[in-house]
């Protein structure tokens, strides 16, 4: 006769479909069978883990991320974004809110620190030629992402509603209006026939000047327009890292075809031949 | 029929359908981003009133530079010479506002350090351009009206919105 599972047993077998003694199989399951995990490698290259290859930049510029979208939720509880509230509620959550002076800090630092850690991102994989083949996909998805960060700093800029605020983003958005095309005092825009109304610089400020139109379109572009396609890009720029070969080597070691693993071009796929 | 290896058609009912739909899905992407476009720009757009009275011509002293409308309506009303007129304060560099000092004499912009002389005329820093100037006229009671809607770049202070000749000092 068979004992019934226990209900914890089954419980827990529900929730974990692999062991966790310390065997090669186990390590791999912890990862493939984890669907946030996943999107890393399950398996990498040794040189990978080194601190002087990497530098580690491209997790702490995720690390950076995580910390203002955590910190920027809290935030938003307070934080009403018109020009009558806003200078208040920021100062309100320094002084007033319990905690609300490390959120706010935490917030404003971290979101410094994403901007530099992001360039120095980039400045590795370029020294370290980790945009060449396969990885030239990738290279375009973290140019966009580095896009995304400068974009979610600057519109970040204007939420405090000091006069730094204020007068930043009159200059960046005036900068906006001489955009080739697409601004009313850039170059071509005799051609397109945008003015001051219809022009860049009028689609991010809803308004003639800076003001509540501009503060809730940056609040929005800020809170939810950004982050969630970066967050989609992010998806997609770690999983193809894994995909592309794993975190990219010397030309030694990238081309050097591992015991029983796809070469990097394969995308994860081995060739039927190889069986 | 559709197991047949020759095909009869160029297009069978599938490619046809599938052709739809796929159209159907782009274009209505397509349009709803549009629309969203659109949505970006109101119908009518809010726009703050530009006309103002300033007071008489005679509560600004000669060879003063008055900047008692810069918080409401962004213009210093500048007496100087024997004229009158409004400048708009807004940097032609960035369109930052520039602040007066009476001590040098100059408008100087907290920007970008663009600096212009009593007439608006810039001097240095990153500034194109001269200030603008606004509209401004006298009602039939004397009272010294401007319009901050209406503005003059140099090539136009001569006309005759630009500035308001005082007769009394001219003569």
């Amino acid at each position: 006769m068979t004992r019934r599972p226990s209900l914890w047993r089954q419980f827990y077998n529900s929730v974990f479909r692999h062991r966790f003694d310390d065997t090669p199989r186990n390590r791999l399951l912890q990862i493939t069978s984890n669907v946030f995990l996943h999107l890393h490698p399950a398996t990498i290259r040794r040189h990978g883990l080194r601190l002087r290859y990497t530098w580690g930049m491209g997790g702490l510029s995720f690390l950076m991320f995580l910390v203002t979208v955590v910190t920027g939720v809290i935030l938003m509880f307070y934080y009403r974004p018109t020009a009558a509230f806003a200078y208040i509620d920021m100062k309100n959550l320094q002084h007033e809110i319990p905690f609300g002076m490390i959120q706010r800090n935490m917030h404003r630092w971290g979101a410094h620190a994403m901007v530099i850690l992001v360039w120095f991102h980039m400045l590795r994989v370029f020294l370290s030629g980790s945009y060449k083949a396969p990885r030239e996909f990738n290279w375009g998805v973290g140019v966009i992402l580095l896009t995304l960060t400068m974009l979610l700093s600057f519109t970040g800029y204007l939420l405090p509603w000091d006069q730094l605020a204020r007068w930043a983003i009159t200059v960046g958005t005036n900068m906006a209006a001489a955009t080739p095309f697409l601004g009313h005092q850039g170059p071509g825009a005799g051609l397109t026939g945008v003015t001051e109304r219809n022009d860049l610089r009028a689609l991010l400020l809803g308004g003639p000047q800076v003001g509540d139109p501009a503060i809730l379109r940056f609040y929005v572009l800020h809170c939810i327009f950004l982050p969630m396609i970066a967050a989609i890009l992010m998806i997609v720029h770690f999983w193809r890292v894994r995909k592309d070969g794993g975190i990219s080597g010397p030309p030694h070691v990238d081309e050097e075809p591992r015991p029983g693993r796809a070469p990097a071009r394969s995308h994860g796929f081995r060739p039927k031949t190889e069986d | 029929m559709t197991d047949s290896p020759k095909r009869h058609h160029l297009w069978g009912r599938r490619d046809f359908l599938t052709a739809i739909g796929w159209t159907a899905i782009a274009g209505s992407l397509l349009a709803g981003t549009a629309a969203f476009g659109r949505l970006l720009f109101r119908r009518a757009p809010v726009e703050a009133p530009t006309l103002f009275r300033a007071g008489r011509p005679a509560d600004y002293a000669p060879g003063t530079v008055s900047d008692r409308f810069l918080k409401t309506w962004r213009v210093f009303i500048v007496h100087e010479k024997g004229s009158l007129y409004a400048i708009f304060g807004k940097c032609t560099h960035l369109g930052c506002t520039p602040r007066w000092y009476s001590r040098e004499s100059k408008f100087k912009c907290p920007c970008h350090g663009s600096g212009f002389d009593t007439a608006g005329v810039n001097f240095e820093g990153p500034a194109p351009r001269p200030l603008e100037r606004a509209r401004v006229w006298l009602d039939d009671a004397g009272d010294l009206w401007v319009d901050v809607g209406q503005r003059y770049e140099r090539d136009r202070w001569s006309q005759p919105g630009a500035a308001l000749v005082l007769a009394k000092e001219r003569a």
